[in-house]
This record gives C-alpha cells, structure tokens and sequence, in this order.
C-alpha cells in the first residue's frame, strides 16, 4: 500500500480547508449521514432551487478521507441537476467497487478521482463513501 | 528474537514490508502454538460430542472438556468446577446475566449501577432489563484521571440498588478500577455484585474468592485462547435460582410433550453442542500463562506501558488520556494525535507495519463523556518489546507529515 495514493495533496487540501464545512442558509434538506463501526458522521445540508443543487455544505465529525470526500463531493455537485448529480453519485460508487474503469467515464467525477485508489484500502472504503451515500439518500427522499 | 516469540509465528510475519509491531492485544490477544497444536489435536484424535455417547471418544471429547473447566476455575481461584458456565464471548456471557437473572429478579423502580467506562457488552443488556422491568439503570462517572472516585461509589450505590455491574480494567483507558471497594459497596446494599474481568484475567492475577463477586464474566480470546468460547463465574446459590438462559439440546433433565425439567448447574446454562474444541484451547492457553507467570506479564506491561508512556510525552501533539499512576494503569493507552483523526492515524501506522486499534472501542457512552469522537488504542501482552513501542512511536512521529501538517 502505498499513503502518497491515499493521502494525496487533493486529500489533504480538502481536509484542511473545510470550505465547503458550514451549515447552509434557507437549506431545504438535510441528512444525517452515520458510520456506526467508526463513529463518523456527517450532516449534509442542500439548497435545491428547480431542481438545480443551488448550495451544499456539511459538517460533522471524521477522518480525513470522509471528511475531504464530502468536501469534494460537494464542489462538484454544487449547481448541479439532481439527476446529474444522481449519475455522479452512481459513477462514485461505481468507482470505488471498481465496476467502472474507463477514464472517460470516470474524468467527469473531477478531484473525486483522486479517491479512486481507496478501493486497494478496504478498511477505508465506508469512509470514502458516506458523503455519497447520504447525498444519495437524500436525493431520493425528493 | 526472544523465545517467547518462537511461539508465535504470526508475529513474525511482515506488513507492507515491515516488521509487525502488534499493538492491538485489548482486541483480541495472538495465539502460541501450543494452543494451536491442542486445538488441532484435539479435531484429528478426540473430536466427539460431549455429554452424549457411550462410546470411548465422546468420553475422552467429555473429559477434555471438563477438564478446562477445572483448570478455570483453578486459574481464577473459584471454588467449585459448578461455578463455571462456558458461553461463547462475554457478551453472550452478559446476556446470560441480563435475561436470566435480571429479567427475572429485578422488579420497577430497583436500580443497576454500571460504569460510564463500560465496553457496549456490560451496558447494552443492562439497558434492556431496565426498560423491560421499569427499572433504572445508573452510571458512575469518572474524574479527570479516568478513575471512579470514593465519592461516587458511596452516592450512587444505594438501598435502592440491586445489581451493580463494572469493568475491572478498562478496554479503553486501561485504568484498574477499585472493584474490591464496589464489591463490597455493594454487598453492604445487598446488591447483587458483578466484575467485567475480559481485561483483567488475561493481564494481572485476578483470585474471584477474594474479590467475592458474585459473577463474573471474561472471554478466551483475549488471553491466548481461540475465538468464541467465553466464561461466566457465578456463586452456586445465585446460579441455583436462575432459570435456564438458551433452552434445548443438553440442558435438560426429562423432556415431556408440554413440559421439561432442566440439568444441574453449570448444565443448565449450557444448551447446545459445545465449543469443546475452544475449550481444549483455553485449557492449553491457561497453561501457557501459568508457565509464563501472571505476575510476570503485569511486570512486563507495566515496564511497557511507562516506557511508551515516557516516549509519548516527548511528541507535543499526542493527548494520552486516562491516568498515569503506574499502579492504576493496565497494559493498555489510548490517545490522539493533534488534528489527524485516530483511523487516519491507525491506516499510517499500518503501513508502517504497527497495528493499533482506532474507533470508539465498544463504549459509545465514554467517548462522549469524555468528550471526544474516538481515540487510537495501543495495548500490549507478553510477546510485546520495547523494540515494537519505539517503531509505535517512530511511525506516530510521521502521522501529521502524511496528513499536510508540518514536520511532526
């Protein structure tokens, strides 16, 4: 295993900025996000507008991989259809179970490649994940 | 390479390339090859179900049994061979407590005292009874050091208390708590007193008739034994009026079509086919350690511990939380490092070969109490050097670098 593909300056950055970490004015859902064996959790705040992703922010407590991936997360789905952001969830997670491996498709998933390699850290895997899922839940609650 | 290492050939394998520092003992202790070896003997030449045939392997399968029970009750300086009941985990162990005794002896408005350090196994089944019978289930609570005070053992532990039940060593913090004094606290409200010992017994010499609880709960695989088979002791007069807590195959004394009696303790408790192969492995493991020598391995820890103790007071940004007085202090640290979370902390020590536990270690409750999300845990046994804490701490010097934070 190799920590420069884990703990990538994408990864590190991300976890020390915390610009997307704040709670989000006028939000017009919020999910909790919860992992029960670590003790991560997350809070996911979204504004949607017309169905656009019009603001997202988060916050919550976890390593630095759950934390920069909602950050990540974030940024890219922000100003986003939800069905968009629905399919850049998909590809996420498609990513990291290794199901889709084609660069084309996973380009459009942007600094969020940069987690591609926590598939080779099983044990890191559910924290990569839980900014996902929790939006996903989220969306499908809509 | 020590002997003792000898005996452990899964120590001396390498991860990610480096030599593995096994810090993770609190979680589940590695096994000698003794143990392994009586495991392994006793499926190829004596495997049969105890308790059943006639014939010469079932008995030999039935003497090997009972004979780990013999040697458990020596080991924890019980009295009576009848006094232990074998259970898979202590957690099941617990359950056994909860549903057979306090489901049936605690009534609305008695009160349970637990600790606010208890690992998930002594607190889950507690919170059960007490919504099940309208009782109510209180903690005592910790000082700065981790430690339960003088104070909080004389208020919480009333007239109104029927069973209190606490963790002799923390799994997380790896402080002793004074259990004598909350035994005998206890007895004097004529409470029923029980001790988590799953980190005691394998670590310090633990005599159950001195301390004079009434139970006791611990599991194998945290002293040399193989997974799933634990221990519950109990005093025959409290064992004697419990009902059954799995009913089946086994336990029982005559089976009619609407009605059964059951077997004498310790059989009642043990319904279905035996871990006997676990058994015959604690047996060996229990052998292991006494000729190793419990006073031995308490020495050993606590050379360890203050040595890892004092290599972690020279890093700034390591929080080592719980006490420091060395006779209060158990084989076992938790800490975090500054803003690198502990499962960061735990993947970077892994890759330099170190294993340590990070989470909320099965004590949801204390992690809040004290305030925290989690903590890394680093634990030791008796194949531990001082060569695994200097790459333990070696490693840590690196955490904050990989996560983008200056040099340390």
């Amino acid at each position: 295993m190799d920590l420069n593909s884990i703990y990538s300056e994408i990864i590190t950055d991300h976890n020390a900025s915390g610009h997307n970490k704040h709670h989000i004015e006028g939000a017009t859902m919020i999910e909790k996000g919860h992992n029960p064996s670590c003790g991560d959790e997350i809070e996911l705040e979204i504004k949607i507008v017309d169905d656009r992703i019009e603001d997202a922010g988060f916050t919550g407590v976890g390593c630095a991989i759950s934390q920069a991936s909602a950050s990540i997360m974030i940024d890219l789905i922000k100003g986003k259809e939800v069905k968009e952001a629905k399919e850049l969830i998909e590809t996420f997670l498609g990513m990291i179970k290794r199901e889709i491996t084609e660069e084309e498709e996973l380009e459009k998933l942007e600094d969020a490649l940069a987690l591609k390699n926590i598939s080779n850290m099983p044990a890191r895997v559910k924290c990569a994940v839980l900014a996902w899922h929790t939006l996903n839940e989220s969306l499908n609650k809509k | 390479m020590d002997n003792i290492l000898l005996d452990f050939p899964i120590l001396h394998q390498k991860i990610n390339d480096k030599r593995l520092a096994y810090l993770d003992s609190a979680a589940t202790t590695q096994k000698p090859l003794s143990v392994l070896g009586a495991v392994e003997e006793y499926y190829k030449l004596y495997n049969a179900n105890p308790h059943r045939g006639a014939y010469s392997l079932s008995v030999k399968a039935t003497e090997m049994y009972e004979n780990t029970r013999s040697k458990v009750k020596n080991f924890i300086g019980a009295k009576k061979e009848k006094e232990i009941i074998f259970t898979k985990s202590a957690t099941e162990g617990f359950n056994l407590l909860a549903y057979s005794y306090g489901m049936n002896f605690i009534k609305e408005g008695d009160e349970i005292v637990i600790s606010i350090a208890e690992h998930h196994s002594n607190l889950v089944p507690w919170q059960q009874v007490a919504k099940a019978k309208g009782a109510i289930l209180k903690y005592l609570y910790l000082d700065e050091e981790g430690l339960i005070s003088h104070e909080e053992i004389e208020s919480k532990i009333t007239e109104k208390t029927k069973i209190v039940s606490v963790i002799h060593i923390s799994n997380v913090l790896g402080v002793i708590n004074p259990v004598e004094k909350i035994i005998k606290k206890a007895h004097d409200v004529g409470a029923l007193a029980i001790v988590d010992v799953t980190q005691s017994v394998p670590h310090i010499k633990v005599n159950i008739t001195d301390l004079d609880a009434d139970f006791a709960v611990f599991s194998g695989h945290k002293m040399l034994g193989p997974m799933g088979i634990g221990v519950v002791y109990g005093k025959e007069e409290f064992l004697m009026k419990m009902p059954p807590f799995l009913y089946g195959g086994d336990m029982i004394e005559y089976v009619w079509e609407q009605e059964a009696t059951y077997g004498e303790i310790p059989y009642k408790f043990e319904g279905g086919t035996q871990n006997v192969g676990g058994a015959v492995g604690l047996s060996a493991a229990i052998d292991y350690l006494n000729e190793f020598k419990m006073e031995k391995i308490e020495e050993l820890e606590k050379e360890l511990v203050s040595y890892a103790l004092d290599k972690l007071s020279e890093n700034p940004h390591i929080t080592v939380y719980g006490t420091k007085d060395m006779n209060k202090k158990a084989g076992v640290i938790s800490f975090n490092v500054k803003e690198v979370h502990p499962h960061d902390v735990a993947s970077i020590l892994d890759s330099y070969g170190v294993a340590i536990r990070a989470g909320h270690h099965c004590a949801h409750p204390l992690m809040r109490y004290m305030n925290v999300n989690a903590t890394c845990r680093a634990s030791f046994y008796l194949y531990n050097t001082k060569e695994d804490i200097d790459q333990f701490v070696n490693a840590l010097e690196n955490t904050r670098r990989w996560l983008g934070y200056g040099s340390k």
